[in-house]
């Protein structure tokens, strides 16, 4: 394996996120009234950089969670 | 199937949405570009060169199923029929996703097979393959010609694009993706997808119940609904037909729950693929089992956006009113704000893509070992059939292009997928099942009880769609005929068996229960004697959890 998805998926939603944090703190009336009152885009936002922070870091803890699949070469059969 | 939509569908996308949109398919293609430089073998493009842990083929394994099809039909059937769509979920799929784990991977795993339709090689004969590979090939690509057809409509009524320029793009992204990366490229997109889908969803779902006062306030709505009081139970009133799934208790817990769940889940390839995946044998078993936890929660990203729909839109599936398909989008319509919104636009259009890819990575696949391989020239180097496998991908995404229009003129297009299952899975599982278990089951056996409950299945069904034969709903002709598949296959099966002469049992080692290959060696790796890797313990879990999650909606 070339590359962790842990690292893709960590790097996207914390980029999302921060695109959403910055969404939701210029969001005006219009949009927070649209959503129920909430700060829709703010919370996602959080949200997702929660998520980004958990992938970026269990990929630092355990950086080897795939293993060397050299025992098991499946062969062309 | 989506009726053409009215103009109030539009959501108000801007430059920040787009923007989410754009970043997402940049990753995508780019992990194809990765991907690609990973390709060496026939076995890393074609089976990720089984090297991935669990959870990644375990949440590809869910995603592969989690196409914007199944999304927004499942909230349509919601709006339609209340909480009995959670049958789909907790005995429609659970189940069998735990049988397929404890029991079925390890022969598939094991017996290194590349797809489905070489296992029924190595059981039974070259011709059950070839008839699977054909049925299997053609079925992707009718259903990767509705994922897109679907995706099209969709796109033009929410984002006013033309039909042909959501075709030609999305279209051009899964076959570049497919064609770099193969099924790595597919499942670490499904795993995006995956998350990216919830993300959107979550939202829709958290304002919605908001403004409808929550779970109570939601339940209140329903009961004073056109669907009634019967919109919140799951069980009650199906000793009869007479509830809102038009299907009683035996239809339910034999049809949905065991022939067409049975038969989707544990013999189709697009899934099982995904575990072929993994990287040992546990963590091929734990694919479907991974899988079924979130399975297990996403009607409430379906099932309950389609109710909040039902009770704010009152036209809503009637004359003139948008269809049931187009619950989920009126949602992010009336709740969210640009940003989330792009991001609910990126899961859903993601997800369609997704779908696609599922199709057209198991189409690749069968069509290069099955057909290709099996039985046109199977002497050439592994390059060959890498550079084949690209091929039969472009070939696939074309034919998916011209199949998409099949898919009109079908009112609902769960019924429509449901239909091709019961033609082509529910019998195999007939099969698949007695092959297993008896090992005096002959090669011919497998072939003519394939073949005899497709057409079955078949004789079922033509007549219901030609009205000639009276079944109720669409759900229950689907279940009479996956039925009627499944017991002539069996019945065949065991007749054939007893008039034509069984494999030798050196030949079966490894694909029979209780006939051990003693050749292979343990592959097990540190830490898969843990409880929280073993498939039995999770498994049943999973089962717990589906029994407990009936309980307060009886």
């Amino acid at each position: 394996m070339l590359f962790d998805i842990r690292r893709i998926l960590g790097g996207l939603f914390a980029v999302y996120g921060v695109i959403l944090v910055v969404a939701g703190l210029l969001d005006g009336a219009e949009e927070i009234a649209k959503a129920e009152g909430v700060r829709i885009n703010l919370w996602t936002g959080v949200g997702m950089l929660v998520i980004a922070a958990i992938f970026l870091l269990w990929e630092r803890l355990r950086p080897k969670d795939v293993p060397d699949p050299s025992d098991e070469t499946s062969g062309d059969a | 199937m989506l009726a053409l939509a009215p103009q109030d569908l539009r959501l108000d996308v801007n430059a920040l949405d787009y923007l989410i949109l754009a970043l997402y398919f940049a990753v995508v293609v780019g992990i194809g570009f990765a991907a690609r430089r990973a390709i060496r073998s026939s076995s890393d493009f074609f089976l990720a060169g089984r090297a991935l842990p669990a959870w990644i083929t375990g949440l590809a394994f869910v995603s592969a199923n989690l196409g914007a099809i199944e999304i927004l039909g499942m909230a349509a059937n919601g709006a339609q029929y209340g909480l009995m769509t959670v049958h789909y979920y907790w005995i429609g799929a659970i189940p069998a996703m735990v049988f397929l784990g404890i029991v079925m991977m390890p022969f598939y795993y094991r017996s290194k097979v590349h797809s489905v339709p070489e296992f029924l090689r190595r059981r039974f004969n070259p011709a059950t393959q070839l008839f699977n590979a054909i049925a299997f090939a053609v079925a992707q690509v009718l259903i990767a010609g509705i994922n897109l057809y679907a995706l099209a409509l969709v796109m033009e009524a929410l984002l006013g694009w033309p039909l042909w320029l959501s075709v030609i793009v999305s279209a051009a992204i899964v076959l570049a993706y497919i064609t770099l990366g193969g099924l790595s490229s597919a499942i670490y997109n499904e795993v995006m997808q995956f998350f990216v889908i919830i993300a959107g969803l979550v939202p829709v779902v958290v304002l919605g119940l908001i403004r409808v006062g929550g779970f109570e306030g939601l339940g209140q709505k329903v009961r004073e609904s056109v669907l009634g009081e019967g919109a919140l139970h799951t069980w009650s009133n199906t000793a009869t037909a007479d509830n809102p799934l038009g299907a009683n208790w035996v239809g339910i817990v034999f049809g949905l729950g065991f022939v067409l769940s049975f038969g989707y889940w544990t013999t189709n390839f697009a899934e099982v693929q995904r575990g072929l995946s993994a990287r040992n044998t546990n963590a091929a078993r734990l694919t479907p089992i991974v899988a079924a936890y979130p399975k297990l929660l996403i009607p409430v990203v379906t099932v309950i956006p389609g109710l909040i729909a039902l009770v704010l839109f009152s036209n809503l599936g009637k004359d003139g009113g948008p269809a049931y398909n187009y619950a989920i989008p009126l949602l992010m319509n009336e709740f969210l704000p640009n940003g989330v919104l792009g991001v609910a636009v990126t899961g859903l259009l993601a997800s369609f893509m997704a779908g696609m890819a599922a199709n057209i990575s198991g189409f690749n696949t069968v069509f290069t070992y099955d057909i290709w391989k099996g039985h046109v020239n199977g002497d050439k180097p592994d390059e060959f059939y890498v550079r084949l496998g690209r091929i039969a991908t472009i070939g696939g995404v074309v034919a998916g292009i011209g199949t998409a229009f099949i898919a009109a003129g079908f009112s609902n297009i769960m019924n429509y997928l449901q239909a091709l299952f019961a033609f082509f899975n529910a019998p195999l599982f007939a099969t698949f099942i007695i092959g297993l278990f008896w090992k005096r089951m002959t090669p011919w056996a497998g072939f003519w009880g394939i073949i005899a409950g497709t057409l079955a299945a078949f004789a079922v069904y033509i007549p219901y769609r030609a009205e000639i034969l009276d079944l109720g709903t669409d759900l229950n002709a689907s279940f009479v005929a996956a039925g009627a598949a499944f017991l002539v296959d069996a019945i065949v099966s065991v007749v054939i068996t007893l008039v034509t002469t069984p494999k030798p049992e050196e030949e079966l080692r490894g694909l029979v229960y209780g006939l051990t290959d003693v050749d292979l060696k343990d592959d097990s790796l540190a830490g898969d004697k843990a409880w929280y890797r073993s498939p039995v313990v999770l498994g049943s879990g999973a089962l717990v959890l589906a029994a407990a999650f009936y309980l307060p909606f009886l």
